[in-house]
C-alpha cells in the first residue's frame, strides 16, 4: 500500500467508531420509529405489525393533540422572547466590561454544571406555600394566609427561563465579542448617538448571536416534559409530556412514535430554515 | 447612564441566576424538619440523614458508575473523530460534522423514544446497558465540540520535528501528540461525565424499573414533597457537578503551563 492510500484512509478509520455509534444509535432508530408508527398497539398490548395509518389519523387530527402542541409552541415563544429581553444586556455587559469578564463568563457558565432537575424544584423553595417568597409577606403582614403561587403556566414559563437564559446570554457574547468595538467609535464620531450607533451598527452584528440562542431556547424548550412535571398544573402538559405519556404511561408505542416523529417535524423544521439562512457555524460557535 | 442601567439590569439577572440555587444550599443546613422557611438553626443532620439513605447511595453509584463509563467510551470516540476532523482533509467534513453533532440536533424526548423502541426491537430491554448507549450517543457531541476546539490550537510542528528526528508515528502520538491533547482529552471527558450525571430527560426512558440515578431520585422524591434530604442532595450535586469542572479547568491549566503552549 502506498503511503498517500494510508494517508487518505486514516481519518475514516478514526472516524468509523463514532459515525458507527451516531448511525446505529440514532438514524436507524429514527427511521425505525417511522415504520413502528404505522403499527397498530392491539388491546391485548402486542403490536400489530402492518401498514395502519390509525396513529396519524389521531395524532393529526384530534384536536386534544393539536391544542396541546400549539400551547406547547406558545410557552416555548414566550419563554424565547422574555430570554432575549433578559439575556441582551447581560451578554452586552459581560462583552463590554473591562478587567474582570473571565469571572463573569465563569458565573456564566455555572449554571450549566448545577443539574437541570436541581434548578427547576428550587422554585419550589421560593415560591412553594412554605416557600421563601409566602414567608416573607407574611411576615410582612402583607397576606395572612399563603398563596398557591407554583403549578400554573407562568412558573412553568419562569422555570424554563432559568434553565435556557444561559444559553441565549453564552450565543449573544460571542457574537458580541467578535465585533470591532472601533465600529461604534466610528459611528460615534460620524455623528452618531451612542443609541444610534448601538440600532444601527452593534445590534444588526450580532443579531446572527441572538438568532442561534433563540433556537436552542426554543427548540429546548419545546422538548422538555420535566419542567411541567415538577413546576406545572395538571393542565399544564407540554407535547413532550404526551409522548412520555403514550410511551411509559399507556405502553402504547406506536402511538408513541408517531407523536414524537410530529414534534421532530415541526422542532427538525425550524432547526432547517435556521441551517438554510444562518448555517450551522454560528451555533458551534456558540456551543464549542 | 446608560451603562449604570445595564449594569444593573445585568447584576438583576445573576441574582435570578443564583438566588433560587443559593435557597437550596442555604435550606439544606435549616435545623428544621420541614424543607421551607423559617430556618430555626444551622445543622447538618440532612447530610447525615442522606449518608444513611440506602436508596440514595445506590442512586449515588449508579450515577457515578454511569458517569464514569460513559466518560470513557464517549472520550475515546470522540476524540478519535476530532483527530481526523482536525488533522486531515476529509472529503466532505462538514456533512460528517453536522452528522457527528446531530445528536443534540434531535430533541432528547424524540432520540430517547428511538433508542428505546428500537433497541427494544433487538431484544436489548431497558437495562444499563441501554441507559449507557443513550448517555454516550448524547455526550458524543459535546465532546467533539469540546476537543475539536481545543485541538485546533496544537501545532503540528512539534510533531513533524520528533517525526524528523526519527520517531514512528506511534511513537510520536503517544510521546508528543497526547500529552498535548491531554488537556483537551480531560475536558471532554469532564464535560461527558457532568452531562451524564446531570440527565433526566432521556433516563426516565431508559432506567429499568427499580434502577434510579441521582436525578430520577430527586425527581421521584419530589413527588412526595419537598424534604430538607433533598436540598442537601442538591447541595451535594452542586458541589460535585461545579467542583469536579473548576477542579479539571484548574488541572488543565497547570498540565497546558507544564508543556509550555
Amino acid at each position: 500500500m502506498s503511503i498517500e492510500t494510508r494517508e487518505a484512509r486514516q481519518p475514516w478509520i478514526l472516524l468509523s467508531p463514532a459515525l458507527a455509534a451516531v448511525a446505529l444509535l440514532l438514524f436507524v432508530p429514527l427511521m425505525f420509529i417511522v415504520v413502528y408508527s404505522f403499527w397498530l398497539r392491539t388491546a391485548t398490548g402486542a403490536d400489530q405489525v402492518g401498514f395502519y395509518l390509525d396513529n396519524w389519523n389521531e395524532a393529526l387530527t384530534d384536536p386534544f393533540y393539536r391544542d396541546i402542541l400549539i400551547s406547547t409552541l406558545r410557552i416555548a415563544a414566550i419563554t424565547t422572547i422574555v430570554c432575549a429581553i433578559m439575556g441582551y444586556p447581560s451578554a452586552y455587559f459581560i462583552a463590554r466590561s473591562r478587567g474582570n469578564k473571565a469571572i463573569l463568563l465563569l458565573l456564566l457558565m455555572l449554571p450549566f454544571w448545577i443539574s437541570y432537575i436541581i434548578r427547576t424544584m428550587s422554585w419550589i423553595n421560593i415560591l412553594g406555600v412554605s416557600g421563601a417568597f409566602n414567608s416573607l409577606l407574611l411576615s410582612l403582614g402583607i397576606i395572612s394566609e399563603p398563596i398557591q403561587m407554583l403549578y400554573n403556566e407562568a412558573t412553568v414559563i419562569l422555570g424554563l427561563v432559568h434553565f435556557l437564559l444561559p444559553f441565549m446570554i453564552l450565543n449573544i457574547y460571542v457574537s458580541l465579542d467578535g465585533i470591532d468595538t472601533n465600529l461604534e467609535d466610528a459611528a460615534n464620531s460620524l455623528g452618531a448617538t451612542k443609541w444610534e450607533a448601538f440600532l444601527q451598527v452593534t445590534l444588526p452584528l450580532s443579531l446572527p448571536g441572538l438568532a442561534a440562542g433563540g433556537l436552542l431556547c426554543f427548540v429546548l424548550g419545546a422538548g422538555t416534559y420535566i419542567t411541567p412535571l415538577v413546576l406545572g398544573g395538571p393542565r399544564d402538559a407540554m407535547f413532550a409530556n404526551l409522548v412520555f405519556e403514550a410511551i411509559i404511561t399507556q405502553l402504547n408505542w406506536p402511538l408513541g412514535s408517531a407523536l414524537s416523529l410530529m414534534l421532530l417535524a415541526v422542532l427538525g423544521a425550524l432547526v432547517m430554515i435556521y441551517n438554510r439562512y444562518l448555517g450551522m457555524a454560528q451555533l458551534m460557535k456558540g456551543l464549542g | 447612564m446608560g451603562w449604570n442601567l445595564i449594569r444593573a439590569w445585568s447584576i438583576g439577572v445573576y441574582i435570578f441566576m443564583f438566588l433560587p440555587v443559593a435557597v437550596v444550599v442555604l435550606l439544606s443546613f435549616n435545623a428544621s424538619q420541614f424543607g421551607s422557611f423559617p430556618m430555626t438553626g444551622f445543622s447538618l443532620r440532612w447530610f447525615v440523614e442522606l449518608w444513611n439513605n440506602e436508596a440514595i447511595l445506590r442512586a449515588f453509584r449508579t450515577s457515578i458508575v454511569l458517569g464514569l463509563m460513559t466518560a470513557m467510551i464517549s472520550t475515546t470516540l470522540g476524540v478519535l473523530a476530532s483527530l481526523a476532523l482536525v488533522r486531515y482533509r476529509v472529503p466532505g467534513a462538514n456533512t460528517i460534522s453536522t452528522l457527528l453533532i446531530a445528536p443534540i440536533l434531535v430533541p432528547e424526548v424524540v432520540l430517547a423514544v428511538a433508542l428505546l423502541l428500537f433497541l427494544n426491537f433487538l431484544g436489548i430491554n431497558k437495562s444499563f446497558g441501554l441507559l449507557l448507549f443513550g448517555h454516550v450517543i448524547f455526550t458524543l457531541p459535546f465532546v467533539i465540540l469540546v476537543v475539536q476546539a481545543r485541538l485546533i490550537s496544537i501545532k503540528r510542528d512539534v510533531e513533524e520535528a520528533a517525526m524528523s528526528l526519527g520517531a514512528t508515528p506511534v511513537q510520536t502520538f503517544f510521546q508528543i501528540t497526547l500529552p498535548l491533547m491531554l488537556p483537551a482529552v480531560l475536558a471532554g471527558a469532564l464535560f461527558a461525565f457532568t452531562i451524564s450525571f446531570d440527565d433526566i430527560t432521556g433516563t426516565l426512558f431508559w432506567k429499568p424499573g427499580g434502577v434510579e440515578t441521582v436525578p430520577t431520585q430527586i425527581f421521584a422524591m419530589l413527588r412526595n414533597s419537598i424534604s430538607p434530604e433533598i436540598n442537601a442532595l442538591g447541595t451535594v450535586m452542586i458541589v460535585m457537578t461545579v467542583g469536579l469542572p473548576l477542579l479539571g479547568v484548574g488541572i488543565a491549566r497547570q498540565l497546558a503551563k507544564k508543556s509550555g503552549t
